[in-house]
């Protein structure tokens, strides 16, 4: 097997035995992003020239026998969302087009202190706003298994960049599913850890109640290793829970006989493609097979999900996205242009007399700031900042804002109530394979429906993880979405570790052009 | 119509920074006067995927001050995101505290001790937590529309506190104001600067007039840019005597039109309305999910109430109870603060007359603090070595007018009062001595002899001057009195 096929686990293992140096392997990366990402087009940026110091630096200290981190010499990629010290962090948006973070995201730091290898800034809907990769500011990702389709978002290029072998392992975010689904549609393995399990420190905010950092792999087992990196409390994230992290590796052994795997009935209705449903049922067979029992269950509030997401999130969306205004950092409107503008449009009311119209005119502060946000978001980010800030205004806040924290409630005591009768839930990640670039471009709203069997999980806070369970007759990927209370992630990694030991599903790799 | 025809209504906005070493949400200094942009962070220059941290500290004070301030503490409190643009709040919101503030209901009492205003308690409808704006500097110089933002004080910690509308004049106010300032000293929670706008107040204020078809109240008006309790006065008296006219013109009532932002002008005397809103502004306030909420639980409020302290009002009882001294004189010795309270009560207790410990607190400590531009902290005299001086007045051994004398000296030098009354050659003078003089003195000026025996015992002053050349150590009370006694029998 040639390196790129193996996990990141793999890797590792051959990194500590010295069968393969951090610079091959960087090298290695390196080479498969140069020959297949102009048509992939996972990356926003690649630091060759730094990685490979990384990986050198990294190779010296094992010669030397000093102590390495847990991710020694691991190539990894970050999505383009995530505060990197002195490293453009574009959030795929033109607003931060050279933006450069004065300080590290607390995920970024925990990566170098286990010495991974950080390789590239990975593509992404603009502001992770989107289910497809479409959004970003700068290109669509495409998806490596056709390279007509999307690859899923928001976490698109970080998904896209495992599938195509160009990284063993990369972080996303997931806010409604952007990890889960990109995952899906590329055939990796992507986790959603619980809310609170991972800091949010230098995560740059969309929604902050859902918001949530998790690792993308070949295996459970690859994001066992990296959420024992990454896990754990941070005194700059007050949402970051207080508990001990698990040994997650260890855990994927642990025996589940008699596991209790919740299937949602409601999951399995109108509008799920038949081969998914098809993939996601044997899945569940191969699971009987090793043991797990199967057990009917009901989500009842889980059909307002979409809905409660789509207010909660822009909301939240529409106050943390004030920031970029064009006083401080970011996009700034040229402003001879505008003052210009402004000193014309002045004298034309001027001349007329027009005192009315004159007390109307903006000021040129204001202006900046319109002109700034105009030009800096792009439209969907625009369209949920403009649904959060109606949505929040006086008369409005408790018809939409008020009632949608209650469902949100109501939807987390679904998941309490069913985590009574079972240990995980299990069903599909999305109701279809990935679909063509621009397919639902024009339709927002059937765009906002990818998110259908993820954002309750970020609604309630609880953990989930996608794995590959099959392929469409068109050759593409299936994922299964397992679902396991806040803080089950050692269940949940050892289930999903459990199916891909009985499976190969996540060994498959595209054939790339 | 005369002034009294109307009741003012006055209710107060006070915002007090609080004395945190570091800010609400990060740990950057809060140290005033540094240079501009050098106290700043990620996190209170609103970077991107910065996340805020309370302060327990500055929760602690503003604990303390609610519960000074007679408040209600919520066992359960929140934060909220006021959002709104301005160049000077980086992050596009300030986090705040809306429908849920940490602390309401209280109440703190004003009174005067000159009687004007009578004893009464103004009301504190609620007491919460926020985040500082930065400085905007605008330079508009030779045309060019430049301005200039600092962040140091961006995200110091605010205390709101907001008063019912409860005072009926710009006396009031002002009351209110000192003893809230008073407080708040006491509680060592702000320094109250407002010159450093660490107090910072605005007003709101209307008036209510009675007219044959009942009483009518007038539109409220928010008065800003007031740098001194005495701004507040005078901006609060001038606002109350334009609304009367404005009304006597127009005859507008509240509700008539928009509350109006008005300004007051320190050199011009006079409140400008300033540039009205074309839309009432929508904060689109909601719960910060970047933050915990905070849970007080009654152990809490317990260990920070029993640390209060004695604050001003009770010491001023206290003070008036056990040294029997005026209201009057216990507001002036409180309202030097806790040190200079202290000092008096060491004062008072180790010369054993509260009164006159009063009168040379009042008179002479507080004259050299105020000529020497110094702190009670920084006053070389203490008040155990100048007790033995008050011992020496109190047992008539050393006059008042002398013992100033002795008093200037001790407090340039360590000496006792009995060491400087020796360097001073003061002696108290042997009553037979003082019998002899007196006689001598007596002897030598008939005409005073014959004004006393007429009556006018006054006359019998002009011998002190007599005597003083003699023997100034005589003491001129007992001077009098025996010349008096002695005249009677000539």
């Amino acid at each position: 097997m040639s390196v790129h096929e193996l996990s990141a686990s793999e890797l590792i293992a051959q990194l500590n035995a010295g069968e393969i140096t951090s610079t091959e392997l960087t090298r290695a990366c390196l080479d498969r992003i140069e020959r297949y990402d102009d048509r992939v087009q996972a990356f926003l940026q690649v630091g060759a020239e730094s990685a490979l110091e990384q990986a050198q630096a990294i190779d010296q200290k094992r010669k030397q026998k000093q102590p390495v981190g847990p991710l020694a010499g691991l190539p990894v990629g970050i999505k383009d969302l995530l505060c990197t010290q002195g490293v453009v962090t574009t959030c795929g948006s033109k607003m931060l087009e050279h933006f450069r973070p004065p300080y590290d995201a607390t995920v970024i730091a925990r990566l170098k202190q286990a010495d991974a290898v950080l390789l590239g800034r990975l593509n992404l809907d603009e502001f992770a706003m989107g289910g497809s990769c479409e959004n970003s500011a700068y290109f669509p990702t495409r998806n490596p298994w056709d390279l007509e389709r999307i690859p899923g978002g928001s976490s698109g290029g970080s998904a896209a960049a495992v599938a195509a072998g160009m990284l063993p392992l990369t972080l996303g975010t997931d806010t409604g599913g952007s990890i889960r689904l990109p995952a899906g549609l590329c055939g990796v393995t992507g986790l959603k850890p619980s809310y609170g399990r991972v800091s949010r420190y230098g995560l740059v905010a969309f929604a902050s109640s859902l918001d949530q950092i998790g690792p993308f792999g070949q295996t459970a087992e690859d994001c066992a290793l990296a959420l024992e990196v990454i896990a754990g409390h941070d005194p700059h994230d007050s949402t970051s829970v207080a508990q001990p992290v698990p040994a997650y590796r260890a855990a994927l052994r642990q025996p589940l006989e008699g596991l209790r795997l919740g299937i949602v009935r409601e999951h399995f209705g109108e509008g799920l493609d038949a081969e998914v449903e098809k993939a996601v049922r044997e899945a569940l067979r191969v699971y009987e097979s090793l043991g797990a029992k199967l057990v009917d269950i009901s989500l009842p509030h889980a059909k307002y999900g979409v809905a409660v997401y789509y207010l909660i999130a822009p909301c939240e969306a529409s106050s943390n996205l004030a920031r970029y205004d064009g006083a401080h950092y970011g996009h700034r409107t040229d402003e001879k242009a505008m003052h210009k503008q402004l000193a014309e449009e002045r004298a034309v009311l001027q001349a007329a007399g027009n005192e009315r119209g004159l007390g109307q005119l903006d000021s040129a502060l204001v202006r900046m700031y319109r002109a700034s946000r105009a030009e800096g978001f792009g439209a969907e980010v625009k369209r949920r900042i403009m649904l959060g800030t109606y949505a929040l205004s006086a008369g409005y806040y408790d018809a939409y804002y008020l009632k949608a924290l209650r469902v949100r409630r109501l939807i987390r005591q679904d998941f309490d109530e069913a985590f009574r009768q079972v240990d995980l839930i299990a069903g599909p990640v999305s109701a279809a394979p990935a679909f063509r670039i621009g397919e639902k471009a024009d339709d927002p709203l059937s765009m906002y429906l990818v998110d259908l069997y993820t954002v309750s999980a970020n609604l309630a806070g609880i953990a989930g993880i996608s794995v590959p369970c099959g392929i469409s007759q068109s050759g593409l990927p299936i994922g299964l979405q397992l679902q396991a209370p806040a803080f089950g992630e050692e269940k949940l990694l050892a289930g999903a570790h459990l199916y891909q030991q009985a499976t190969d599903w996540h060994r498959r790799r595209p054939q790339l052009p | 119509m005369s002034e009294t025809s109307y009741d003012i209504v006055i209710g107060l906005e006070i915002h007090v920074q609080l004395l945190t070493a570091s800010k609400l949400f990060c740990g950057c200094s809060t140290k005033f006067g540094a240079p501009p942009n050098t106290q700043t962070c990620p996190v209170c220059t609103g970077m991107p995927g910065s996340l805020p941290v309370m302060n327990r500290r500055a929760f602690e004070l503003g604990l303390r001050t609610a519960l000074a301030l007679n408040c209600q503490i919520a066992p359960f409190t929140k934060w909220d995101r006021k959002n709104y643009y301005y160049p000077d709040l980086p992050k596009g919101y300030q986090i705040s505290q809306f429908d849920l503030p940490f602390s309401s209901e209280g109440w703190l009492e004003i009174s005067d001790p000159k009687g004007k205003i009578e004893p009464r308690r103004i009301g504190i409808i609620r007491a919460h937590l926020e985040e500082d704006a930065g400085k905007s500097m605008h330079d508009e110089a030779a045309g060019q529309a430049d301005s200039r933002i600092d962040l140091n004080r961006t995200g110091t910690p605010l205390l709101e506190i907001v008063s019912k509308p409860d005072m009926r004049s710009p006396a009031e106010a002002k009351a209110f104001l000192t003893e809230l300032k008073l407080l708040l000293t006491y509680l060592e929670v702000s320094d109250c600067n407002m010159q450093e706008g660490s107090l910072r107040v605005d007003a709101n204020v209307n008036l209510h007039i009675p007219t044959p078809d009942g009483k009518i109240a007038t539109p409220i008006v928010e008065i800003k840019n007031m740098n001194s309790f005495r701004a507040v006065e005078r901006a609060l008296t001038y606002e109350a005597a334009r609304q009367y006219e404005v009304w006597q013109e127009t005859g507008q009532k509240i509700g008539d039109i928009p509350k109006q932002t008005r300004g007051w002008d320190d050199v011009a005397n006079i409140t400008r309305g300033q540039r009205h809103k074309e839309e009432s502004s929508d904060y689109r306030y909601f719960p910060d999910p970047d933050l915990v909420p905070v849970t007080v639980t009654e152990a809490t409020v317990a260990d920070a109430r029993a640390a209060l302290g004695e604050l001003p009002a009770a010491l001023r009882t206290r003070l008036e109870a056990t040294f029997g001294l005026t209201p009057y004189d216990s507001d002036v010795i409180v309202n030097q603060g806790k040190r200079g309270v202290e000092y008096f009560l060491e004062l008072a207790t180790h010369s054993g007359d509260g009164k006159l410990a009063s009168n040379w607190f009042q008179q002479d400590v507080l004259r050299t603090l105020t000529e020497q531009k110094i702190e009670i902290d920084q006053f070389g005299l203490r008040p155990e070595r100048l007790a033995g001086l008050l011992q020496k007045v109190r047992g008539k051994e050393i006059d008042t007018s002398r013992a100033r004398e002795v008093f200037a000296a001790m407090a340039t030098s360590q000496k006792s009062a009995a060491e400087v009354m020796a360097e001073l050659g003061i002696v108290q003078v042997d009553e037979s001595q003082l019998v002899e003089l007196c006689r001598e003195l007596l002897a030598a000026n008939p005409k005073i002899v014959a004004d006393i025996k007429e009556g006018r015992g006054k006359a019998a002053g002009a011998l002190i001057g007599q005597a003083k050349k003699k023997n100034p150590n005589v003491n001129p009370g007992r001077l009098m009195e025996i010349c008096l006694e002695l005249a009677q029998g000539m």
